[in-house]
């Protein structure tokens, strides 16, 4: 194999979007390697309460070509930055109850405070960059786009 | 030149279609793409400030020159996660 200074640790990455309940026992199993020393699993459920309104369920829909596409270009960024193992990333698209995993996020490193780190970047920027989008179902009936109030400055890439 | 739009979220929802066709003159920019879209979809007039526009999947500024054959998509800020 050729040497790739960067990404030489980076031994997988599973990026994926799917309209199933999401294993998380599996995607974490998946980071895990015996270099690893540290393996972070971050996990985003359906919340009930959000300033004072209640959520009865949530919709989400992708851009999926494009969101597939920045979630590969996050991981490579974190993997640039620190000694990544593995990574995975799968988000639910579809109709999701109260309680339900939207995302769930697994990265290895040889060492905790990277794995946090990275873990924690990779959350951040996901919220920022790739082109997914939640709808509420609000309690009294209504709904709306969850749509943060941004300027038109597209996000960096 | 032709350039199909495709639309997500609320601005599919606003504009009651999932894609667009705009009719934008040789060198057109995102702003003016901008422009066109939401003459051809004043629903969306509103939202323009914060719809976000990726071109080949990926982000692009209001001055980025459009070319043919190019995959556009327009969107709001992004709430995942």
């Amino acid at each position: 194999m050729p040497e790739q200074k960067q990404s030489a640790a980076l031994e997988s990455v599973r990026i994926e979007l799917t309209e199933r309940e999401i294993d998380y026992h599996a995607l974490t199993e998946e980071v895990r390697t015996t270099q690893a020393g540290a393996v972070v699993l971050f996990l985003g459920t359906v919340r009930e309460m959000t300033q004072g309104q209640r959520t009865l369920a949530l919709d989400y829909e992708a851009y999926p070509e494009m969101a597939e596409a920045k979630m590969h270009e996050l991981v490579k960024e974190a993997a640039e930055r620190w000694p990544i193992l593995s990574a995975a990333i799968v988000h639910r698209l579809g109709h999701l109850e109260l309680g339900e995993i939207s995302i769930a996020l697994a990265v290895s490193c040889p060492h905790r405070r990277d794995a946090f780190e990275a873990g924690q970047f990779l959350i951040d920027e996901f919220k920022i960059r790739v082109p997914v989008w939640k709808k509420e179902n609000w309690a009294d009936g209504t709904t709306a786009w969850v749509h943060p109030t941004l300027g038109n400055t597209p996000p960096a890439s | 030149m032709k350039i199909s739009v495709r639309l997500f979220a609320r601005a599919r929802d606003l504009a009651g279609a999932d894609s667009t066709e705009l009719n934008c003159p040789e060198g057109a920019t995102i702003g003016e793409l901008k422009q066109l879209l939401i003459e051809q979809h004043p629903a969306l007039k509103p939202m323009i400030d914060s719809l976000l526009i990726a071109v080949d999947r990926d982000f692009a500024s209001e001055d980025f020159i459009l070319t043919e054959g190019v995959e556009v998509a327009c969107f709001p800020p992004v709430s995942g996660g």
